[in-house]
């Protein structure tokens, strides 16, 4: 469904990405991770067209992404930090995104206003918006058109443990409509029961990606966070999935010729 | 497209800075009228103050909301809409709002104390610059990374275009007055959207009498069929130029 090959990309000196290669299929739940400034949040940007990277292509079910915006109509994403026009009350804010996305009635999804009683924040003004409660509104924007395909950009930090719950819900409940999902997050515990698929980036390296029970057969532990931490202490990475996703691509490619 | 803008113009509206502008302009624009008899005289003052204030408002309003609705265009970017779209939907309604501002502050008390050729010449001018400087403040914020070398290139620009320019113009013809300079100071005038404008104006008035072989040279080209085309089509480049340039920029940057 997505297709990252060769990006890279540079911010002056700092190599934020350095020649990432993926393929992400619907009903996945991609779990992204890695230390701050590894490039979790670049890559994501660059998949949504917000970042341009230097060189490769990113391709949107086998269309390539440059410029034609169209595409994200079936991407709903949520920023690490939900910025909004100070001046616009909330209940604008959804107004407008359904006016300008001019999506008929019955293909809005409003299950996470309901829950995270967002109707009676309606008249607030986004300024003076707590950071939970701004999570809250960017999540909700995420899964307001129904999108095939979700970026969350960190979704639980901020959150209380009841709404946190809920999004978790959310997310589960998508994941069995056979949608791609993408999370970026520190808090291992939460993919845990979440992710079908791990990707460990480090300055701007993809380290490894992998399935999570590979993983665990691996690594021999059940729980998400230990797993990594092993990795993270320095074991070797064995380096099956390059071939994996090479021998993936030329089937696409031999498709399509 | 409008749809964008018309959010932008709500946004603008709302912050009540226009609304601002626009009383200022009436007040000054009446009071002028006024106070002069003769109303070419008024005009000529008006004129002065439009030449400073309307770059000056235009350059600075356009800088200040760019940057305040960063969080709009990046709302914007993960929605369906082109890099394109979001930002010509945002010189829209910045045009669009400091246009009717312009037009009710200055338009309203010419067409009631000056509705004549002069009067008309004046409003062009001021739409003209009103949408060449937003055009530049766009420009200069789509380039600059933050808000203070924003506003602070910003008013630089302006300081070139309103000052500067024209003491380096006299430096120019002091130094090679020995030489024949009528069609270069043209070519000068053109260079500088407000130069045209005052230039436009003026010969429409009787003042030029005072200015000479100069002013003889410019009458004669500035008030042939060719010079009103030359004023449009060299306004219109103004316009055009930063604001393409400002897309190109645009469409290449991380948000």
């Amino acid at each position: 469904m997505i297709r990252i090959e060769h990006i890279n990309k540079k911010f002056k000196k700092l190599l934020a990405l350095n020649d990432i290669n993926a393929q992400f299929e619907k009903g996945q739940v991609i779990s992204l991770i890695g230390p701050n400034g590894s490039g979790k949040t670049t890559l994501i940007k660059s998949i949504l067209g917000m970042v341009k990277p230097d060189g490769g292509k990113i391709f949107f079910n086998n269309e390539p992404i440059n410029g034609e915006p169209s595409y994200r109509s079936q991407i709903g994403y949520m920023p690490q930090i939900g910025r909004y026009p100070d001046n616009m009350k909330v209940g604008q804010l959804f107004k407008m995104l359904r006016n300008i996305r001019n999506v008929p009635g019955d293909n809005i999804d409003e299950e996470l206003i309901e829950k995270f009683g967002i109707e009676r924040i309606f008249d607030k003004p986004m300024r003076t918006l707590s950071g939970g409660t701004r999570q809250k509104v960017s999540a909700a924007v995420a899964f307001l058109f129904d999108p095939c395909v979700l970026i969350l950009d960190e979704p639980t930090a901020g959150l209380d443990p009841l709404s946190s719950e809920i999004l978790k819900e959310k997310i589960l409940n998508e994941k069995s409509k056979n949608k791609l999902i993408l999370i970026t997050s520190h808090i291992l515990s939460d993919l845990d029961e979440l992710t079908t698929h791990i990707m460990y980036l480090q300055e701007g390296k993809m380290e490894f990606f992998k399935e999570i029970e590979q993983l665990r057969e691996e690594t021999g532990e059940i729980k998400l966070g230990k797993a990594i931490a092993r990795i993270m202490n320095g074991e070797k990475f064995n380096s099956e999935w390059i071939d994996t996703m090479l021998e993936i691509k030329d089937e696409k490619n031999s498709l399509f010729l | 497209m409008f749809k964008l803008s018309k959010y932008v113009l709500y946004d603008i509206v709302r912050s009540k800075v226009v609304l601002a502008y626009t009383a200022f302009l009436f007040l000054v624009s009446f009071s002028l009228f006024n106070m002069e008899e003769n109303s070419s005289k008024a005009i000529l003052s008006l004129l002065n103050i439009i030449l400073i204030v309307v770059p000056l408002i235009s350059m600075i309003f356009t800088t200040i909301h760019y940057y305040n609705s960063y969080e709009f265009i990046e709302l914007m970017l993960s929605q369906p809409m082109s890099r394109r779209k979001i930002l010509l939907s945002e010189y829209g309604g910045v045009a669009l709002s400091l246009l009717s501002s312009f037009l009710i502050g200055v338009g309203i008390p010419v067409l009631l104390y000056s509705p004549d050729n002069v009067g008309f010449s004046l409003l062009f001018t001021g739409i003209c610059l009103t949408l060449v400087f937003t055009s530049l403040a766009f420009l200069t914020s789509v380039k600059a990374r933050d808000k203070a070398r924003g506003i602070g290139f910003a008013l630089l620009l302006w300081f070139y275009f309103a000052l500067i320019y024209d003491g380096l113009i006299l430096l120019i013809l002091f130094n090679f007055s020995d030489y024949p300079l009528e069609k270069a100071t043209l070519v000068l005038s053109a260079l500088n959207p407000i130069d045209l404008g005052r230039i436009s104006i003026m010969l429409k008035m009787d003042v030029s009498a005072l200015m000479g072989y100069t002013g003889a040279l410019y009458k004669d080209f500035f008030g042939s069929g060719t010079g009103v085309l030359f004023t449009v089509g060299v306004m219109l480049l103004w316009i055009i130029i930063p604001l393409w340039w400002a897309l190109r920029v645009f469409k290449r940057k991380d948000l």
